[in-house]
């Protein structure tokens, strides 16, 4: 929490506050409570929020993310880093799509660096972050270190692709069916991508942000409770 | 299928891929009759989604040559039920409701995963009182005795030896008994919230703790009798379902699978949360790297477990009347549960302070529980070591009251990607036992 917070704000963190400097706006929010139009007579309706996330972390990173980092960029050069992100104590590198296969290549078999454990990959969409909506978010685990560091992969929603790590890491193959499956990313090079928990035939992809969550009112003692994506809502 | 016995649930139908047999049971020969004069040998049979054998609702696509397995093929997603979409609607508490519900039988595992992911964006990590850090590993360890019997009891029962489904059960309920003590519930807990716990020890259940570590360090050793050197036993589990300490590493399988290769892989050692560091207990393993390395490795865990058990006993009972849930009253639940004569439910000494006493009381609570708190934007990813493997949560927040996203690595979705390889070869009867070793749980294959 910021030191000099006003009382009668929302809590923010250094890190993901839209005024830190640094720090990335992916989303703009409007309104409170999902009151809209002429209806809202409370003033809600006009409060703005703006979404940023952690930006880019100047060196030094700290711990024995520097080395590392250092490592990586002389094995695959400048350009496959776009950006260093150090937040909560946790490393990530947001990698071009393009040098993916080769930076998890590195990863896995240069003898200091050496994640040869990789937990999978899971999506996360930003509909309003404009040719970067769609992220894949991979967390490698080296045993050997005993460190863990997550590369995170954008590609933008008109042009879903991003290259398969399964040649790589064998265990990527499910998360990336899932991944394909709930985003709709497709994994150039995976050697069966198709649906893994939805039907085959499903229409859409589940856990994009524009993708309703469906549901019916249920009438319970003569009160209607409307479905959970129609309630009041907290921008 | 002959024309005289005309099952409607076991019928033959031609399709481009050739002939579909519906079996049900002791039809075999109306099969074989059915392929013709000169029969194809390769057969492609669906072992499930609705076999008792499969763990629940897992499909298994084998293509056989006689009684070895050629191929062998997952089909999973019959037990989708969204809850990391749903989550996305709900508030941060909220949020542990749903994930209990996954992987079914290591609840708290699911909770305590969730729960680390989310005090570490908001950055209260050192907060948590100790006293809801050693409830947590009490509760979790109770989870792994319990999820490791349900393994080893229908492991033993799909190879028919029910004595063992039966004491598995048998021991399971106690522990089961245990959990409804503390948390009011046998499953589905939603016990252990961002912040702390839900609720403090009830009175007695140290006593039940202690009763409980003396029962099983009775019954613990009838599993070793029955089956650590029954030839039968042994001959159905011993070089079933082999894989390597490289083949692990490969497709990401962890728990007690790569333990039983040898390596003493342990979040609980090398990563520790929730102060697993400040207990004393062993990472124990097996060489052998098959299904009865695994069932040997999932015994000496309990064993482990209930030694980590018997620490946390001694603990909490110096801890009589600490707090339970992190001072900061913009985050802690403002609600006390207590039982009553209808059972759990909010105490009444709560209800009498926010109706009766303060306004602001009532504010407070009303605000916290419709609307959350927020939690800082930004991502983070906390494994731990659940009965299965690597009990991985991303979580990522927007700074709203509500997740932007959360996605688990559940363990057992990673490890069914190595069904083929330790099935295919083997016979059929063997693909049983190689999957009960992985013990996957569909609910938490599926999410």
């Amino acid at each position: 929490m910021s030191e000099h917070q006003p009382e009668n704000l929302p809590a923010t963190s250094d890190a993901g506050d839209a005024q830190t400097p640094g720090a990335e706006v992916i989303d703009q929010r409007q309104g409170m409570f999902g009151v809209r139009g002429t209806g809202d007579t409370s003033g809600f309706g006009g409060l703005r929020r703006q979404v940023a996330l952690p930006g880019g972390t100047p060196k030094p990173y700290g711990a024995w993310f520097d080395g590392a980092v250092d490592r990586l960029v002389g094995l695959v050069g400048d350009d496959a880093i776009e950006k260093v992100v150090v937040d909560r104590g946790e490393l990530t590198l947001h990698v071009a799509r393009e040098q993916l296969v080769a930076v998890c290549q590195q990863m896995r078999d240069d003898d200091a660096l050496r994640f040869e454990f990789c937990s999978g990959v899971s999506g996360v969409h930003y509909p309003n972050e404009t040719d970067r909506e769609l992220h894949a978010v991979y967390h490698l685990f080296s045993i050997t270190h005993n460190r863990r560091i997550r590369l995170e992969v954008s590609c933008p929603d008109s042009d879903p692709h991003i290259p398969s790590v399964v040649s790589v890491y064998p265990a990527n193959d499910w998360h990336e069916r899932e991944t394909w499956d709930f985003f709709g990313i497709i994994f150039d090079g995976h050697p069966a991508l198709t649906r893994i928990q939805m039907p085959d035939d499903w229409p859409g992809h589940p856990q994009r942000k524009d993708y309703p969550l469906g549901g019916i009112d249920v009438e319970y003692k003569g009160a209607v409770i409307p479905p959970p994506d129609t309630r009041r809502s907290y921008n | 299928m002959t024309e005289t016995h005309a099952d409607p649930y076991a019928t033959t139908r031609d399709t481009t891929e050739g002939k579909v047999f519906t079996v049900t049971g002791q039809d075999w020969d109306s099969v074989v009759a059915g392929l013709g004069e000169e029969p194809e040998e390769r057969v492609v049979v669906n072992m499930g989604p609705q076999h008792p054998s499969t763990h629940g609702v897992l499909r298994l696509i084998l293509e056989l040559d006689g009684e070895t397995v050629t191929e062998a093929r997952c089909g999973i997603g019959y037990l989708h039920t969204g809850i990391e979409k749903n989550m996305e609607f709900r508030s941060w508490t909220q949020g542990v409701t749903f994930v209990t519900r996954m992987d079914y039988l290591s609840p708290f595992y699911n909770e305590t995963a969730y729960c680390l992911a989310v005090e570490k964006l908001l950055g209260i990590e050192d907060q948590i009182p100790e006293k809801a850090n050693v409830m947590r590993v009490l509760l979790m360890e109770l989870n792994r005795i319990s999820s490791h019997l349900v393994c080893i009891a229908t492991g033993g029962m799909e190879i028919g030896a029910l004595t063992v489904m039966t004491i598995g059960f048998r021991e399971r309920e106690m522990t089961l008994d245990l959990f409804e003590l503390i948390t009011g519930l046998r499953m589905n807990h939603a016990f252990i919230r961002p912040g702390g716990v839900a609720q403090d020890l009830p009175p007695g259940a140290l006593d039940k703790i202690r009763e409980y570590i003396t029962w099983m360090n009775k019954h613990l050793p009838e599993y070793a009798e029955l089956c650590n050197a029954n030839p039968i036993f042994k001959a159905r589990l011993q070089n079933v379902g082999y894989l390597d300490l490289a083949g692990c590493m490969a497709l990401g399988i962890s728990g007690p699978t790569v333990r039983s290769t040898g390596y003493a892989l342990d979040l609980r050692k090398t990563q520790p949360y929730c102060g697993y560091e400040t207990y004393d207990f062993d990472v124990p393993t097996w060489d052998s790297s098959d299904s009865y390395g695994r069932f040997r490795v999932r015994l000496q865990e309990m064993w482990e477990s209930l030694k980590i058990i018997e620490q946390c006993a001694d603990r909490l009972e110096k801890m009589d009347g600490d707090p339970i849930m992190v001072a900061d009253k913009k985050i802690g639940w403002p609600s006390q549960l207590a039982v009553g004569s209808d059972g759990m439910g909010n105490s009444l000494d709560h209800i009498k302070h926010i109706m009766g006493e303060s306004m602001e009381a009532l504010i407070h609570h009303f605000k916290l529980v419709t609307e959350g708190f927020r939690v800082p934007a930004g991502q983070a990813y906390v494994a731990i070591e659940s009965p299965r493997g690597e009990m991985g949560c991303h979580v990522v927040s927007d700074g709203g009251t509500k997740p932007y996203r959360v996605h688990f690595r559940d363990p057992s979705f990673a490890n069914l990607q190595a069904m083929p390889i330790m099935c295919e070869g083997s016979q059929v009867a063997d693909v049983i036992v190689a999957v009960a070793s992985l013990d996957p749980v569909m609910g938490g294959v599926d999410r």
